[in-house]
């Protein structure tokens, strides 16, 4: 089953199945692979926003949490289950 | 071989431990922080390897990539390529990885090696390592990366011996060529971090759940409610602490500075150099030196904060709000700082990507209130506000406090609003943020950094607010009145004129009076000038009549203001760019006259209405 970052509830795991770079800038993609989110990356969102709204994102990416605002999230596919 | 010193840096990704490394081989003390980007400047040091050769070290600003994605970052590759204005190439590199983290740090520490820059890797943190369940297998490492490895734990000194005798086997005296590094396009990424992971797991035993306490904390901490509510509340008695913590030792100060005023008084002739030390030193300088354990209390929080991690989850917690005016919670780091002191601040917001979000974090720093700003507040606090309790452990002062605070971010989130559509117009930014795990504050550090702030305040104190207040003081006392003459020192002196005629004009219809008007003045260099020089003028005021002399500069303003012209003058200086070295940085780190001009601008515009419309409504209510 597949689903975008961005709709994952908190405590949902799966592995980053695919990224539309291209609605990412080029310079922000670059950090969000340098923070190791990646085709293949096992993830678990942990935290969504505060209060009444509900970005940024807190996602677990390997041994690291990252946060990231939801129009990021958005471009990123999840598959479950981890990866090979 | 060239006779000059060696020189090599310490690189790597941000919160790897670069600036603890490099003070405990150089006994130098850079800012250590547990959130990334606390390091945004180059800074070198010295140290001497075993055959007493000194070396010099630089500290660099954190980097995931030799891409520089901000400003801070740039740095880093320029000093790492050799291209940096006027300075020498590196002899060697000392590649700075977390050791409980390395599939993350590698990918860069593989872009460095391929530089052709000698290295050697520091495996940090191996405690932190140890105390998530992992083993490390160094000589393992070293074989895969084909360079040398040396595990440390940079806070407590384990593996700098050995450090030390690494980098000198790098100095080989052959000259090095530099592979100039190309950008990475998503493909030579992957390839970077594949073979990181690679390495990382065949050098890692055993793989236990990563990082239980930070997550079972976090599920409190960044709860979207209880985390937010936990938040207001560190804040809220951040506020109430600075009040309830300091009152016994600044009033200590107080009593003994009055006796000191008072002593020197009566043993001293009666001549200007008495004035001077009477009225100018003690009265002046020693109206802010009581500020001190204020500010310290200010910073024990402020330390504790930077120093256990919990700042980026603030940060994630403030940003759904940041967002809806156009900010990055990452610009709140920058913020938080500046309620120490804004040059840091606007310093720290080196480490933002986008240029327009990092202008307006620049823009809006002033408003955060700065430490600087304590002594003015507290003074007028302490003067008109009763120490009553409205609540179960909430005083009415420190309630008074907090909302000033409070103002000064409403003010800053509203105009980062109108900057973000009018002229820093643009496409609102991302945050993308390493969340670090939670450390506990090192109580070494935390006093070092408590010391580090008591010396930088004692240290205006006895500059810029001395020299503030000499001139002021001389200025104040001459010319003398006639002999007989009915009209106050104060008034017929040279700084007493300059204040009532060209300043009070302007600062009387919101509320100031004719002392104000003449504090202000001075006060443009620092804000706790403001507060000296109150206390210059009504001590010069006072003049002989020694009833009147002994009177602290609280009661004195309790006596002498009504409380409408007291709020009037704290709205003022919620808003008030008063603060020479502010200006000067914004220059410098937006590179034009430009944006400084904007910011003093809108800064005095804001707190001429605001004080103008607190003193109305006060009079109104009837407090005038
Ligand atoms: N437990 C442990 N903590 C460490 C070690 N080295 C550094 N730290 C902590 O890690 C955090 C980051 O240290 P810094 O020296 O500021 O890191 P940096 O690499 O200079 O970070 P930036 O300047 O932001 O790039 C601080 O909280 C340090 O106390 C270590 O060996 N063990
Ligand atoms: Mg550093």
């Amino acid at each position: 089953m597949y689903s975008v970052l961005a709709n994952l509830k908190p405590g949902e795991r799966g592995h980053v199945a695919a990224v539309d770079w291209d609605r990412i800038s080029v310079p922000e993609g670059r950090r969000l692979r340098e923070l190791g989110l990646v085709e293949g990356a096992n993830i678990e969102l942990l935290h969504r926003g505060s209060l009444f709204l509900k970005d940024p994102l807190a996602v677990r990416v390997g041994r690291t949490t990252i946060v990231i605002r939801l129009a990021h999230a958005a471009a990123i596919s999840i598959a479950e289950g981890s990866a090979a | 071989m060239t006779s000059a010193m060696p020189m090599i840096a310490f690189v790597g990704n941000p919160n790897s431990g670069k600036s603890s490394l490099f003070n405990a081989l150089t006994g130098a003390r850079q800012k250590i922080g547990n959130y990334p980007g606390v390091t945004v400047e180059r800074k070198s040091g010295r140290a001497v390897l075993s055959d007493g050769r000194p070396l010099e070290m630089v500290d660099l600003p954190g980097s995931y990539s030799l891409t520089p994605s901000s400003p801070d970052e740039e740095v880093t590759r320029a000093v790492v390529t050799g291209h940096q204005q006027g300075e020498r190439r590196l002899d060697a590199m000392v590649i700075v990885v977390d050791a409980s983290n390395l599939e993350q740090h590698l990918p860069f520490a593989l872009e460095l090696i391929e530089v052709g820059t000698p290295v050697v890797v520091a495996l940090n943190m191996i405690d932190m390592a140890t105390r998530d369940g992992l083993t490390l297998d160094a000589a393992q490492l070293s074989a895969e990366l084909g360079v040398p490895v040396v595990p440390t734990v940079a806070v407590r000194g384990r593996g700098i011996i050995e450090l030390i005798a690494a980098i000198e086997t790098l100095f080989d005296g052959s000259p090095h060529p530099i592979v100039e590094p190309a950008e990475h396009g998503p493909d030579v990424d992957r390839q970077l971090r594949s073979r990181a992971q690679r390495i990382a797991r065949a050098t890692t035993i055993g793989e236990p759940p990563e990082r239980r306490w930070t997550q079972r904390l976090d599920a409190v901490l960044l709860h979207p409610v209880l985390g937010f509510a936990i938040l207001l509340a560190i804040l809220f008695v951040m506020f109430q602490a600075v009040f309830a913590w300091s009152a016994t030792p600044a009033d200590a100060i107080d009593v003994g500075l009055g006796n000191l005023g008072a002593y020197l008084g009566d043993a001293m002739p009666d001549n200007w150099l008495r004035s001077m030390v009477v009225d100018g030193i003690i009265a002046g300088v020693g109206a802010v030196v009581v500020f001190l354990p204020q500010i310290l209390v200010l910073f024990l929080f402020i330390l504790v904060l930077e120093a256990t991690g919990y700042l980026t989850r603030a940060a994630f917690l403030m940003d759904g709000i940041m967002a809806k005016v156009g900010l990055s919670g990452r610009g709140f780091i920058p913020l938080l700082s500046s309620f120490a002191c804004a040059i840091p601040g606007i310093m720290a917001t080196r480490a933002i990507a986008d240029p327009k979000d990092r202008l307006t974090t620049i823009l809006i720093a002033p408003l955060m209130t700065c430490s600087a700003r304590l002594p003015v507040y507290a003074i007028i606090i302490a003067a008109f506000i009763p120490a009553r309790s409205v609540g179960p452990g909430i005083g009415l002062q420190g309630l008074v406090l907090f909302t000033l605070y409070l103002s000064g971010i409403v003010g800053a989130l509203v105009v980062a609003f109108v900057l973000r559509h009018t002229v820093t117009k643009g496409a609102s930014a991302g945050l993308i943020m390493e969340m670090p795990r939670y450390q506990w504050p090192r109580l070494a550090d935390v006093a070092l950094g408590l010391w580090q702030r008591a010396w930088i305040f004692l240290k205006r104190a006895g500059t810029i607010i001395f020299f503030s207040t000499m001139i002021l003081w001389a200025l104040l006392s001459f010319p003398k009145p006639p002999a007989g003459s009915d009209v106050s020192p104060v008034r017929y002196s040279l700084a007493g004129r300059i204040a009532d005629n060209l300043v009070a004009p302007v600062v009387e219809p919101i509320g100031f009076n004719k002392d104000i008007a003449l504090a202000l003045i001075p006060a443009m260099a620092a804000r706790e000038v403001a507060v000296s020089a109150l206390g210059t003028v009504y001590a010069i005021e006072a003049g002989d009549d020694d009833e009147e002399a002994a009177r602290a500069l609280g009661p004195k303003l309790a006596a002498d203001w009504s409380l409408a012209t007291a709020l009037a003058f704290l709205a003022w200086f919620v808003f008030a760019p008063q603060c020479i070295s502010t200006i000067a940085v914004t220059r410098r780190e937006t590179n034009s006259w430009r944006w400084p001009a904007l910011m003093v601008a809108y800064l005095f515009a804001l707190a001429y209405l605001f004080t103008g419309v607190t003193y109305w409504a006060a009079t109104a209510l009837g407090l005038g």
